[in-house]
């Protein structure tokens, strides 16, 4: 019950978001004919793309027919850059940069952040408590693009550790693939490990300041038992919440984080359709990327009862 | 911790003060080109040295923060007004209002600032315009949501009933009772949002969405100094520092603020 009024959720915030951004496409200036053929074309041959294009049938019918189309997973063409690809062709040639860049950021913040913030908790008011404090104020405030520019100066052309160049294919050149998103993500990572280590060094003191801690202690449990398997477990459930929320601002972020290593992620593509105007293109990539927001958020919904048994039994 | 916000308040006012002066005084034209002297390192002439086009990069920081205090003080202004206000009827009248103006403001929310700004572009073209629409918007819902909250418990409390009883009308229990009591927890978010702002107003023009060539804004420039980095990393650095130091001020402001308007701590 619990998991379909969530997914009911979701598919109806999903049909809402493609409404609203089919209604503001349609709302904006430029004919995308007039994109396609150019200001100099014939009226007859603008008439005739719109009427390929399916322009000249009324807002509703057009909704109607990328609705159908995209249930059968056909999001239209490109008419820009990249016109002859399908929009579903370009989106699932950029899903395999962008999904593994999010993951593996995600991955390099709760490694950077849960040891340093449970470090940081138990040695609560000590210079190196303080130290990871302003570390992580520094984190948060510095913008990840610059970052990137200067990580690719130093560790790609200066020291030559990561190849500075375009990222290959995945089935060209696996290695060589993975290699290229590492540095990104670890740049992506870092403004998210920054705020996640302050939440997990607060989950963790308020975790610690519980009785059932007292009770352990008192017990005679080691104190990494307590704070592995006790404190941690409990603190859990905001740091998971917290992990969640950045998540989706991670692919928020790639959008940023892709532009500065020129990785060709869906962030790339969003951005790139909407400064040529590729109203299909910009159609479909918002859609994909509200869709995978939209599912991560389910994800986590459906996590939380298996994390924590109390949301379990309100469900 | 008390010297906290002081030392975020110096930063932030070194930050002000380099672009207020701007206004009416730079070294260099900010965009005047100066083929000669391109990519130089920093000298006693050119303090931060020069970009491709041999513009002094020190005049093009001190004008180049405009667009990211604008997004910032309306953002702010905005959230402080509109968002408060949206925050105050949904968490005082409650009801079928509060139901629709939630929904209202957690649909804004669910939405990221980037997406907006792209969203806003498709529609109004690339320009501090959508900049400002996207970074608004952002804004609004997360003022509303904290307004809302601060009013859900405040309004029960006793005083509050104290001044219902008395025979307060609504508009003096929301604007003399409960909203003077919310401002604190509101100043904090202010500068916490102001911090976002210019993050997000640099990142946005970084990505080449805000402010257009030849003029300067911090994010854009970095944009620009990507090009060039390896010959000339001055170009890259400084405004990226500047945009550091501005964000970390802020943070710092905010953090400073909220240990010492906390009761707790006192």
């Amino acid at each position: 019950m619990y998991w379909l009024k969530k997914l009911m959720g979701m598919l109806v915030t999903l049909l809402l978001v493609s409404m609203l951004t089919f209604t503001a496409l349609y709302l904006i200036p430029g004919d995308p004919a007039v994109i396609i053929l150019g200001t100099e074309a014939e009226p007859g041959e603008l008439e005739l793309v719109r009427a390929q294009l399916g322009l000249d049938q009324p807002v509703t019918t057009q909704y109607s027919n990328w609705l159908s189309g995209v249930l059968q997973g056909d999001f239209g063409d490109s008419i820009t850059f990249s016109r002859g690809y399908s929009v579903t062709q370009l989106v699932v040639s950029a899903l395999p940069v962008t999904i593994p860049l999010a993951t593996t950021a995600i991955f390099f913040s709760l490694l950077l952040a849960i040891p340093l913030g449970m470090f940081a908790a138990n040695r609560k008011g000590t210079k190196l408590d303080s130290i990871i404090l302003t570390l992580s104020q520094v984190g948060l405030s510095v913008p990840g693009f610059w970052l990137g520019i200067l990580a690719i100066q130093f560790f790609a052309v200066r020291l030559g550790w990561f190849p500075p160049g375009s990222m290959p294919r995945w089935s060209n050149d696996p290695a060589g693939a993975a290699i290229s998103l590492l540095l990104p993500a670890l740049v992506l990572a870092l403004p998210r490990a920054a705020i996640l280590t302050r939440i997990v060094r607060t989950a963790m003191l308020e975790a610690l300041g519980e009785d059932y801690i007292r009770t352990a202690r008192g017990k005679g449990v080691s104190e990494w038992a307590i704070v592995s398997r006790h404190a941690l477990k409990n603190a859990l459930v905001s740091i998971s919440t917290v992990a969640g929320i950045q998540l989706v601002q991670l692919l928020a972020g790639a959008i940023v984080i892709e532009q500065v290593f020129s990785l060709p992620g869906l962030g790339r593509l969003i951005l790139s359709s909407v400064l040529v105007r590729d109203l299909p293109l910009v159609q479909g990539t918002v859609f994909t990327g509200a869709a995978l927001i939209l599912a991560v958020n389910f994800l986590l919904d459906s996590t939380y009862p298996l994390i924590d048994p109390r949301i379990r039994g309100a469900a | 911790m008390g010297k906290y916000w002081l030392k975020g308040s110096l930063l932030v006012a070194v930050m002000i003060l380099i672009t207020i002066a701007g206004f009416f005084y730079t070294p260099y034209s900010p965009n005047q080109m100066d083929i000669k002297h391109q990519m130089e390192s920093p000298s006693s002439e050119h303090l931060l040295g020069t970009d491709n086009f041999g513009r002094d990069i020190f005049s093009r920081i001190m004008v180049g923060g405009r667009p990211a205090f604008e997004a910032g003080m309306l953002a702010v202004f905005l959230g402080l007004t509109l968002g408060t206000i949206w925050g105050a009827a949904a968490g005082y009248f409650r009801g079928w209002l509060e139901e629709i103006l939630m929904r209202m403001a957690d649909g804004l929310y669910s939405l990221p600032s980037v997406l907006m700004a792209l969203l806003a572009v498709t529609l109004l073209g690339p320009g501090q315009a959508s900049i400002l629409v996207a970074v608004s918007l952002a804004n609004i819902p997360i003022f509303a949501r904290l307004t809302r909250s601060l009013f859900l418990s405040l309004r029960e409390r006793e005083f509050i009933t104290a001044a219902r009883a008395i025979g307060s009308s609504d508009r003096r229990i929301i604007f003399r009772h409960i909203l003077p009591n919310c401002i604190s927890t509101l100043l904090v978010q202010a500068s916490v949002s102001f911090a976002a702002a210019v993050l997000a107003e640099a990142s946005l023009s970084y990505l080449g969405l805000g402010t257009q060539p030849p003029d300067a804004s911090w994010g854009r420039m970095l944009k620009e100094a990507q090009g060039f980095a390896g010959m000339a990393p001055w170009a890259a650095i400084f405004p990226g520092l500047a945009i550091a130091i501005t964000v970390l001020g802020f943070n710092r402001l905010g953090d400073g603020l909220r240990d010492r308007l906390d009761p707790k701590n006192q």
